[in-house]
């Protein structure tokens, strides 16, 4: 089989970005090999987990189910994009408030949903937050302080 | 990265599709939202000599009332199908089976003719296409022709599509006169694939049953009508016998597998229970709507 590769332009974090890329490179490996943003983890590899969650185009995307050829001419965030010169943004300092993650594998994909998940509702209720998060798995807090702190943020966002 | 290698073609028209998928039907693969493929690829569970990506192809991205059915083009993500307002009002069963589907980052790119092509055994899809009828659309260099949601499910992810077709758009029926629906399902996890669901179609003439269709999914290969009770069920109204003898049914009808998730006993136990309850929700469905 030729591993032909292609040309991918895209724009992560408001840069534009030129990539040669094997069509089997998810988003994710070109996110992080190939730009250094390792800010977005992989867990499983196959959509389960929620880890790699970024946007795409102004809408959440596992992006270890998106091949990067089929990024060309869109616009992605990371969780690298959230801050401004350091200062962190409203739904990361929730997070540092409300003692929202222990070891953190799982926070960019979090907060990447979350931020998707505030601009589309921005009162959820608790149901609804804890729905929105069953799509990010966290191992180590029992999601107590996770659904605690996307509530300040919801409020903090109003 | 994890799947092998592949080569990647981008059609922009139906026609190029088809031309790349004649040259290699068995070889290669449509693309779409890629929300089961591409786990398939990444677990090497599949592997494909050509990917055929047809997200650039446009006229199927639609959600369409076409006199007694509901259109959803190919490339019509669930998220926007869950959210829209003709499906809310016509096909309720669709927009409330979509909330017990996958996450939101999932179904923004996962679309509804994807999963039922995949025909994941466990998925919800398939058995609400199956109870509320329909079919699916499908092209290839031959034309275009028509395969009924009873004909569509051949057994576990296979289907009634030829490896050299394209599905462009399914159509779901809608029920006209008197009639209700409910979608029952226990799963682990939001989101999550369900152990046992129940989907049913239920229509009333004269306060009696004149038609319901009874689908179970998780339970076999392929989403399982429960006919027996169907049929029995023509002409009764809903009382603690005919509850009792639609429940017989399901339990003799199924032969649930034993899995990590659950054993086939409490597979059967459960399909019972969501029948009962489902049948009691439909009849109510019906009654408000009448």
């Amino acid at each position: 089989m030729a591993t032909t590769k292609h040309a991918v332009d895209l724009t992560v974090n408001g840069e534009s970005a030129q990539v040669m890329v094997e069509a089997r490179r998810t988003l994710a490996d070109v996110l992080r090999e190939e730009l250094g943003l390792t800010g977005t983890k992989l867990g499983c590899e196959h959509g389960v987990c929620g880890a790699c969650t970024v946007i795409v185009d102004g809408r959440t995307a596992r992006s270890c189910l998106m091949f990067a050829v089929q990024a060309n001419g869109c616009e992605i965030t990371t969780v690298e994009g959230l801050d401004t010169d350091g200062k962190l943004d409203f739904v990361q300092q929730a997070f540092t408030e409300n003692h929202g993650l222990q070891c953190g594998f799982c926070t960019p994909g979090v907060l990447m949903s979350v931020h998707s998940f505030l601009k589309n509702n921005p009162n959820p209720s608790e149901e609804e937050i804890r729905i929105e998060l069953s799509g990010n798995i966290c191992r180590c807090t029992g999601y107590q302080n996770i659904v605690k702190s996307i509530a300040a943020a919801a409020a903090a966002s109003r | 990265m994890k799947p092998a290698p592949f080569a990647y073609h981008v059609p922009n028209t139906i026609d190029e599709a088809l031309a790349i998928l004649g040259n290699d039907p068995d070889g290669s693969r449509l693309l779409a939202g890629g929300q089961s493929l591409v786990p398939m690829l990444n677990l090497r569970l599949a592997n494909f000599d050509n990917l055929i990506d047809i997200n650039h192809i446009s006229g199927l991205d639609h959600i369409r009332i076409e006199s007694d059915s509901l259109v959803i083009g190919a490339l019509t993500r669930q998220y926007d199908v869950a959210h829209n307002d003709d499906v809310r009002n016509r096909l309720p069963v669709l927009s409330n089976a979509l909330a017990h589907i996958a996450h939101t980052a999932i179904s923004n790119r996962g679309t509804i003719v994807g999963s039922l092509c995949h025909a994941d055994p466990a998925a919800e899809l398939p058995a609400v296409l199956t109870a509320v009828g329909g079919e699916l659309v499908v092209q290839s260099a031959a034309g275009t022709r028509t395969i009924r949601a009873n004909d569509f499910f051949n057994s576990s992810f296979t289907t009634a599509i030829n490896p050299n077709e394209v599905a462009t758009e399914v159509r779901f029926d809608l029920a006209g006169g008197t009639s209700g629906w409910s979608f029952e399902e226990v799963a682990r996890r939001h989101g999550d694939f369900a152990l046992v669901g129940v989907v049913i179609q239920m229509t009333l003439e004269k306060n009696a049953i004149s038609d319901v269709r009874i689908v179970v999914f998780g339970v076999a290969a392929t989403p399982q009508r429960i006919t027996d009770a169907e049929k029995r069920l023509i002409g009764q109204t809903l009382n603690d016998a005919t509850l009792d003898q639609a429940v017989a049914d399901v339990a003799a009808a199924l032969s649930p597998p034993d899995d990590i998730h659950a054993t086939a006993q409490y597979r059967r136990h459960v399909a019972g229970v969501l029948v009962r309850r489902g049948l009691l929700r439909a009849l109510e469905d019906a009654n408000s709507s009448a």
